[in-house]
């Protein structure tokens, strides 16, 4: 029996495989090249007496539709509704990796920030203002070094706070050009009346925009197939 | 140091700084490149060649990724001044 | 839109409606990246340090014009040839020390005097089986995945991309095709999995279909016993473990050649295309946990190579005991198999225990050997074997010589994959058809390859 189900995503080559083994102890190989973790992996884990189930998304460097394995986080994040989405990212190259925590941030609030391999980003002078960040993204912050198994604590309990609601979180909602946002508010209204609060309305139109098929396509399939929309 | 003569990526050298300018390509390709980073406006390094001369690394958002010619071909850019580079 | 009657619908025309305001995924990703930098310049802070420039100035080396290849195939070399340098010892002591458990255990048999067909069942064939795979297996594969890891760890894999993607692009591969085969150094099945990191389907079907002429797991130990047995023969020392080592580090090189031609082949014909879209990320050199990561390594490969020992050795160790022990006419069973293949083994450098022990291999490559041993001793004189000399003279019975070590090495890495792996193939691709080109493929190649080295030694009188 498990309480919380936590989704960790992240780009590839981030440690995101080897915090997953920290935490729930299963051996998963690890190793230094993109796309190692092409299995989705389960484990548990407990925390103050909360049980967790970890799900290892695949490693992906954007949630577009642009391989099986970005459509595959993308779905899991936007139909199996983790209670907390934890973006693990790369110290060394935050600036990267914040575009995946952005997008991440337009289809969930319930995120959590885990900035990794802060070790290697000390060795090469890079300081990181957690403190900042957090106030930035509106959500919590954790940096931490999976493989040292450092910072391991502050993260689980950050986890918690947005599992159990004690954390309210205000994500940052990237503004696109004045044209774009225009049309984002044209449709949202009608997408709003579609997707009733179950997924991300603004997410869902921007998805629109975006032109995305294979979205729509799954969208249709989840949604229909189930036939948890009703007529309008 | 011809700084605004507009070049392909793929004519660029190692050690170069370069400012993106466009990018002449569609779908996925054009897709993974911008969730990497070679976005318009991004300045990129050319770090070096491979053994054979293709691909090439570039330095891009703090990461090194590495490009074939038939895509950096199709990336317009412009040189720019970086910090000195002992090669 | 007030005309909307269903959600579907309703849906399907937001999304036409949408396409026709014209925005592009350039558009909104150029934006995201945009407010990533604007957050990233607030809230992080770079001191460019010199150890910042570390993989910079260690890529200009390990992937250099002149060292990179060089490199590549020292760093291949060396961990060969330690493998070998170091596993011969263990390999012998486990031999030894099985076959002395061996005799106590049928003292025991006897003792309790168990039919003699129990003790051989038992004995002969199950606790055989497990003990030499076990002893050939494992000391091979703990110095080998150590250290493999290690360089996986530190980031060198990528590199090998790097440097060998304009090779694979000219075979009209996918330069990540290279680490899909590096994991298949460890597994092929494991390998096929990993060929999702390609994303255009053509070329990953590229790397599905030639993974397997990379050596597995369960055939290094024999590429490496057979070479140190007969083609290394006539060195000692330190030389004869460097003789080996090339010898296997040549095979491998055959294998990459065997690699990107067929890759060739199969994109001008059956997998005709373009190359597609490439993008390789070279990641930091990361200085891994040396002892986690030996630890890590060495736990894995000895639980996975004894799991394997007894979840396929054992009973293929069974089964080869019953066939050399049920008769029809006067000969048993498995001399029936081996006669009726002998002609066809013998066009091909073989002999029909070899041929048959490949068959009855199909499981799992590692038990090819044990097999064959056991249908050699279940006609030969010998009873036991304890060190690996009494091995080579197994084989010398049986007429072997350097073809027949160096057909069977070629048979090895060139024959179809390993049940496991086809039907990893088969989940893989959904595709009956490309399961069986998969399997297909490779053994026509190997039927070929050995067929004309064979006759061509042969023609020239060189055995």
């Amino acid at each position: 029996m498990s309480d919380f189900r936590i989704a960790l995503a992240g780009n590839p080559n981030t440690g995101k495989s080897t915090l997953f083994n920290a935490l729930t102890g299963m051996n998963q190989h690890t190793g230094n090249w993109p796309g190692k973790t092409v299995i989705q992996a389960k484990g548990n884990y407990t925390f103050n007496e909360g049980n967790y189930t970890l799900i290892d998304l695949p490693g992906t460097y954007s949630l577009y539709s642009n391989s099986a394995d970005e459509e595959t986080a993308r779905d899991y994040i936007i139909f199996d509704r983790p209670d907390v989405t934890v973006v693990v990212v790369d110290a060394t190259s935050l600036e990267r990796n914040l575009n995946l925590v952005l997008q991440v941030l337009e289809m969930t609030d319930q995120a959590v920030l885990c900035i990794n391999l802060i070790d290697e980003a000390k060795k090469r002078n890079i300081r990181i203002y957690d403190d900042r960040l957090e106030k930035k993204l509106g959500i919590p912050v954790a940096s931490i070094s999976a493989r040292n198994k450092a910072g391991i604590n502050l993260l689980l309990k950050k986890i918690e706070g947005v599992a159990k609601g004690e954390i309210v979180t205000s994500p940052y909602q990237v503004k696109y050009s004045e044209q774009m946002e225009e049309d984002i508010q044209r449709l949202e209204p009608y997408v709003s009346q579609i997707v009733k609060g179950k997924y991300p309305t603004r997410w869902v139109t921007l998805k629109l925009l975006d032109g995305d098929r294979s979205f729509m396509d799954h969208l249709y399939q989840r949604v229909f197939s189930e036939g948890d929309v009703s007529h309008v | 140091m011809g700084e605004h003569k507009m070049m392909s990526l793929y004519e660029s050298r190692p050690g170069d700084h370069l400012l993106i300018k466009s990018l002449r390509l569609d779908g996925a390709m054009l897709r993974r490149l911008l969730d990497l980073g070679f976005v318009p406006g991004a300045v990129v390094k050319n770090v070096q060649r491979s053994p054979m001369g293709d691909p090439v690394a570039y330095q891009v958002s703090r990461t090194t990724v590495a490009l074939r010619k038939e895509e950096s071909s199709q990336i317009d850019c412009q040189k720019v001044k970086g910090e000195i580079n002992h090669e | 839109m007030s005309e909307i009657h269903t959600s579907k619908n309703s849906l399907e025309q937001l999304f036409q409606h949408a396409g026709e305001m014209n925005h592009s995924r350039e558009e909104i990703v150029g934006d995201i990246f945009q407010a990533s930098r604007s957050i990233s310049q607030d809230c992080v802070k770079y001191q460019e340090a010199t150890n910042d420039q570390k993989s910079e100035k260690l890529d200009k080396i390990l992937t250099s014009p002149i060292w990179g290849y060089p490199i590549m195939l020292a760093l291949l070399g060396g961990v060969i040839y330690l493998t070998i340098a170091g596993a011969n010892i263990p390999s012998s002591m486990l031999a030894s020390m099985f076959s002395y458990f061996e005799t106590y255990l049928t003292l025991g048999f006897e003792w309790i005097q168990a039919p003699e067909w129990l003790h051989g069942l038992l004995v002969l064939g199950l606790y055989r089986g497990v003990s030499w795979v076990v002893s050939v297996m494992l000391p091979p594969m703990l110095i080998f995945f150590p250290m493999f890891a290690l360089l996986e760890n530190y980031g060198y894999l990528p590199r090998v991309a790097f440097n060998m993607d304009r090779l694979f692009k000219g075979a009209g591969g996918h330069g990540k095709q290279s680490l899909t085969m590096a994991m298949g150094f460890g597994c092929n099945a494991a390998a096929i999995i990993s060929t999702r990191i390609i994303e255009s389907p053509r070329e990953r079907m590229l790397a599905i279909l030639t993974n397997n002429f990379v050596p597995c797991n369960g055939r290094w130990p024999t590429l490496i016993l057979l070479s140190s047995l007969f083609m290394a023969a006539g060195y000692t020392g330190g030389l004869q473990t460097f003789v080996t080592a090339s010898v296997v580090i040549g095979i491998v090189l055959f294998g990459i050649v065997i690699t990107l031609l067929v890759s060739y082949g199969l994109s001008k014909t059956a997998l005709k295309g373009v190359p597609t879209h490439y993008t390789l990320e070279l990641p930091p050199y990361r200085k891994p946990k040396f002892w986690d990561t030996l630890v890590r390594a060495t736990l894995d490969k000895s639980l996975y190579v004894l799991k394997r020992a007894i979840k396929v050795a054992a009973p293929a160790g069974v089964a080869t005991w019953i066939l050399a022990n049920i008769d029809i006419g006067n000969v048993s069973v498995l001399e029936h198999i081996v006669t009726f293949l002998d002609p066809f083994a013998h066009s091909l450098g073989l002999d029909g225990y070899i041929l048959m022990a490949f068959i009855l291999g199909l499981p799992a490559n590692e038990i090819v050997l044990p097999i064959l041993l056991m249908g050699y001793l279940s006609t030969g004189a010998m009873t036991e074997v304890n060190d690996l000399d009494a091995l080579k003279s197994i084989f010398l019975d049986h007429g072997w010589t350097w073809l027949t070590a160096l057909n069977m090495m070629l048979f090895s890495l060139l024959h179809y994959p390993c049940g496991t792996t086809i039907y990893t193939i088969y989940k893989e691709t959904k595709s009956v058809k490309w399961t069986l080109m998969s399997a297909l493929i490779p053994t026509i190649i190997a039927i070929a390859i050995t067929f004309i080295v064979a006759q061509i030694v042969r023609g020239l009188g060189w055995v």
